[in-house]
């Protein structure tokens, strides 16, 4: 019973998980919008995300195609795998942080943040008031 | 714990920067300047980025690898009565360019806030995790 207590927060916690990566990643892009030759990251966040909660292979992982093979076990993965950003201008110094999209990104990704971290207050709380009896108010 | 590391590459990106605001406060400053300590005319100075690894893979970081100084010859002004003249009677001024360093100075203040603005948003999203559970 008690893992499927906290099985509800597994998610979430990935999702934040992998929230605060995108962060750091999109504050390497920016950190790296002036230098020389630097090409932009980025995350496939809903394939890394699928990786993480075990609903989809992680890429490179080994696949059981004999019963006798043990399982990889759901969520074992290393960092995401990380992209290239597409760029949308050429630069002569061969740059490819497009600023206002990493801008937009972050401000996209925190608020995305802030969102699980409510989530996970609310399902904390949820399971507070569940625990608590009915004298407690 | 990716979300600590916000602060390193930010960190260093500013930092970058504001070695990259000096150069330029330096070029500026000198831009009228006849002579250097080494008696020859001053040259304006470029730092130049390079990535650098802050631990983890997803975690690029900025240094200055190196300043440069531009070669391209000064201004060089007619005037006899100089001090500094040759024996032609031309003065040889610095080779810096107050517009480029101008340009340069206001590049280098927005990617400074930028990365200010990244670590302040870190932040506050670190604050509110320490307060999981708790509301």
């Amino acid at each position: 019973m008690q893992l499927r207590l906290t099985q509800a927060l597994d998610f979430q916690s990935q999702a934040l998980q992998l929230r605060s990566e995108r962060q750091r990643l999109i504050a390497s892009n920016i950190a790296n919008a002036d230098t020389p030759g630097y090409q932009a990251r980025e995350m496939d966040f809903a394939r890394a995300l699928r990786e993480a909660t075990g609903a989809q292979a992680v890429a490179g992982e080994m696949a059981t195609s004999n019963p006798q093979h043990m399982a990889p076990v759901a969520g074992a993965r290393d960092e995401a795998e990380l992209l290239y950003a597409s760029h949308s201008q050429d630069s002569v110094d061969r740059n490819t942080v497009d600023l206002e999209r990493e801008r937009h990104s972050a401000v996209e990704n925190a608020v995305k943040y802030e969102a699980t971290l409510r989530f996970i207050n609310s399902s904390v709380r949820n399971m507070l008031d569940a625990m608590k009896g009915p004298n407690q108010g | 714990m990716s979300m600590l590391n916000i602060f390193d590459v930010s960190g260093s990106a500013a930092s970058a920067q504001s070695q990259r605001l000096n150069t330029v406060a330096s070029n500026l400053a000198n831009a009228d300047t006849v002579a250097g300590p080494d008696g020859q005319a001053y040259k304006a100075r470029q730092v130049v980025f390079q990535t650098t690894l802050m631990g983890e893979v997803g975690a690029a970081g900025v240094r200055v690898s190196n300043v440069t100084e531009d070669q391209t010859p000064g201004r060089r002004v007619h005037d006899p009565k100089h001090p500094a003249a040759d024996a032609q009677g031309y003065v040889t001024y610095s080779n810096v360019n107050p517009i480029e360093e101008m340009v340069n100075m206001i590049s280098a203040s927005r990617s400074y806030q930028n990365n200010i603005e990244v670590m302040n948003t870190a932040k506050s999203l670190m604050l509110k995790t320490l307060q999981l559970g708790q509301g």
